[in-house]
């Protein structure tokens, strides 16, 4: 995580933002229940760095994502990119934020247009925004095609010849054809084989580091989260319970959601140990969540002051603030997350053995 | 994959024996309208070619029949052969072009009931839900009628009878495909409705009309010559199959048969290998039937 005093202002901001979903209307439409699907929500993501939401589905953690790229219109609240304030701006108006901005969604199969050819696809871009001229249009595809790993030969393809993996590629070269600021990546390795997930964050680990992009980065996949983010928000029902730098969030959870989402970590290993603390009872409804703080009906630490009011986000630390009343009173919580025994020094042998062939492998495949 | 699409396509067409006959009865449909004229014995509408006492010809195979009247002429002396043959022309030129019609004016208007929805969609859609209301016959009687007859009016009357089916199915693909994310990802990159809309989502729904355009061609046929029969169709100077039948119709119970029935028959093998062949296209191009 970079010092927050180097970067400047930050490339993407929401203050407050919140979205109302109407669930059931009157006859003559008048609003009789909504959902609360983003909840006053407030991040700032700065350049070069990985800003996670995480949460379980239906936290509202994709609706965020959307509202800050204006495909869902918010309730209220206030979107500010690269300085300027988008949150009313007409479509028309919008080149800047759309130029700025770009997302790459979790399916790859629905996220290409299966009429046209890469080139079309990649070329789409360049031409609405002249970033290139005419003539080097093609140059210019070519090159994002290799910029993600690709054949340049494979431009006049049409998507439904890739794989997957090949396809979030062509997804994450349309998002950069327009050199953008920040990439909101929806969920962009829950769709793919487990054996793909690796290439596509270390591709946009690559492209972080070359080009300085910042993302926001959708997941409910807490080991990618650990692996590609520099901070972590926490959401629950559609508010941040808890926002932190990626290790403080792992090492330090400051709130009962977060301690509960890392104990659901997967395992890798037969031999690892930890605490489980789990959470009582099903998520309640969104369409009357419980007074005060909304996880208040499932959790262990709960006491009546917690139904009283919306517990704030309180800061622990400089970088770190919980929505959790009793955020510094809650007890250790060292052993949450999954832990690797210690390994024996032989298989270390073998393991860095096998690391170093595929670092070679990958330099390989680079200067291909 | 085009030419994978394309040799599988034609694969399955060599082994469907109806999908065969239906594309011989089209091919020789659009070869009459083509090169009707060019064959026809005679011109039926130019009058100095016509003699009166070669009026009530039968058939050239019956006894009384002439041989230059292969199919027997009307009460004009017409030939009906050749009257088929110019006939033909206007029916299958009148269907295809109110196919057109209907198509373009359909498929727009789904398009942008399923793309915007709200009031507009709702709007479009209730016109359409009435229309479906009244039977096509009755919409096409009533605009016949307070319009007035002409080849113009029966393209209008069956555009509006048709363009329903059109509008329907594009709103429901336009529905599907907009929730996908290829279309979002057109508006991330900054692209207009307009272009989103023609660029993004027309390629994607247009696959189902083509079953729906090659029957509703011969439906179009079929209305028209209805109402040509019932008088409201075509002049007279410009007669379908449907008209011919009426003017055969006049003197059918006399014993004068012929001048009905052959362009009956024609309009019944048109419609015929229209339907074979549409309903081959439709289980080709419905990916849950194979």
């Amino acid at each position: 995580m970079k010092p927050l005093a180097s970067s400047p202002a930050p490339v993407l901001e929401a203050h407050d933002l919140v979205k109302h979903f109407v669930a059931e209307r009157t006859l003559l439409g008048r609003t009789t229940a909504s959902v609360k699907a983003v909840d006053g929500v407030s991040l700032a993501v700065h350049a070069g760095e990985t800003l996670a939401l995480v949460g379980e589905s239906g936290c509202g953690k994709s609706t965020l994502g959307r509202m800050v790229l204006r495909l869902v219109e918010p309730t209220s609240g206030r979107i500010v990119v690269d300085g300027a304030d988008v949150t009313h701006a007409r479509e028309r108006d919008l080149r800047g934020l759309r130029r700025t901005a770009q997302i790459v969604f979790q399916d790859p199969f629905a996220s290409l247009n299966p009429r046209m050819t890469v080139g079309e696809i990649l070329a789409e871009p360049l031409m609405l925004h002249a970033i290139v001229p005419p003539a080097q249009r093609a140059a210019r595809v070519a090159e994002l095609l290799a910029g993600v790993g690709l054949n340049p030969r494979q431009a006049a393809r049409f998507p439904h010849e890739f794989s997957g993996g090949q396809r979030q590629r062509i997804v994450i070269a349309r998002a950069l054809a327009v050199e953008p600021k920040v990439i909101v990546c929806d969920e962009p390795v829950s769709a793919l084989d487990v054996s793909i997930r690796a290439q596509i964050l270390n591709l946009l680990e690559d492209l972080q580091a070359r080009l300085g992009l910042a993302y926001v980065f959708i997941s409910h996949d807490l080991g990618v989260v650990r692996h590609i983010a520099d901070r972590v928000c926490v959401m629950y029902l559609g508010r941040i319970v808890e926002t932190g730098t990626t290790d403080e969030i792992f090492d330090n959870p400051r709130h009962p959601y977060t301690r509960a989402l890392l104990s659901a970590i997967p395992a890798p290993s037969p031999l690892a140990r930890r605490e489980r603390r789990l959470l009582e009872g099903d998520v309640p409804s969104p369409l009357a969540p419980p007074s005060g703080c909304h996880l208040r009906t499932r959790c262990p630490h709960a006491e009546p002051v917690c139904a009283e009011a919306r517990p704030p986000l309180a800061a622990v630390s400089p970088t770190h603030a919980s929505a959790c009343l009793f955020a510094t009173r809650l007890p250790d919580a060292r052993d949450l997350a999954p832990r690797e025994p210690a390994r024996d020094p032989r298989l270390e042998t073998l393991f860095a053995a096998f690391a170093g062939d595929d670092e070679a492998a990958a330099a390989q495949a680079a200067a291909q | 994959m085009g030419q994978i699409l394309a040799s599988q396509f034609v694969y399955n067409w060599r082994r469907n024996v109806s999908a065969i006959a239906g594309s011989a009865i089209i091919l020789a449909c659009v070869l009459i309208v083509l090169f009707g004229p060019l064959v026809a014995p005679q011109n039926p509408y130019d009058l100095t070619q016509l003699n009166l006492l070669d009026s009530y010809k039968p058939p050239a195979w019956i006894e009384g029949g002439d041989p230059r009247f292969l199919l027997g002429t009307d009460g004009q002396g017409r030939d009906v052969l050749s009257s088929i043959l110019y006939g033909t022309r206007v029916s299958a030129l009148i269907g295809i072009a109110a196919m057109l019609m209907a198509c373009t004016i359909g498929t727009v208007l789904g398009l942008l009931a399923g793309f915007y929805g709200g009031r507009l969609d709702a709007f479009i859609m209730r016109v359409a839900d009435v229309q479906l209301s009244f039977p096509s016959m009755l919409i096409a009687l009533f605009l016949m009628s307070a319009f007035g007859t002409g080849i113009d009016k029966v393209l209008i009357a069956l555009t509006l009878v048709g363009w329903v089916v059109y509008a329907r199915t594009v709103r429901g693909s336009t529905l599907g495909e907009i929730q996908k994310e290829y279309v979002q990802a057109a508006r991330v990159a900054g692209l207009r409705d307009a272009k989103i809309i023609r660029r993004h989502v027309l390629p994607n729904v247009l696959t189902p009309l083509i079953v729906i355009a090659t029957v509703q061609v011969g439906t179009f046929i079929l209305i028209e010559a209805s109402l040509s029969f019932l008088g409201v169709g075509v002049p007279i100077t410009q007669p379908s199959l449907g008209l011919l039948i009426k003017n055969g119709f006049d003197v059918l119970f006399s014993g004068l048969w012929w001048t009905s029935v052959f362009p009956g028959l024609m309009i019944m093998a048109m419609v015929f290998g229209i339907n074979l062949f549409g309903d081959f296209l439709r289980d080709e191009l419905n990916p849950r039937l194979k």
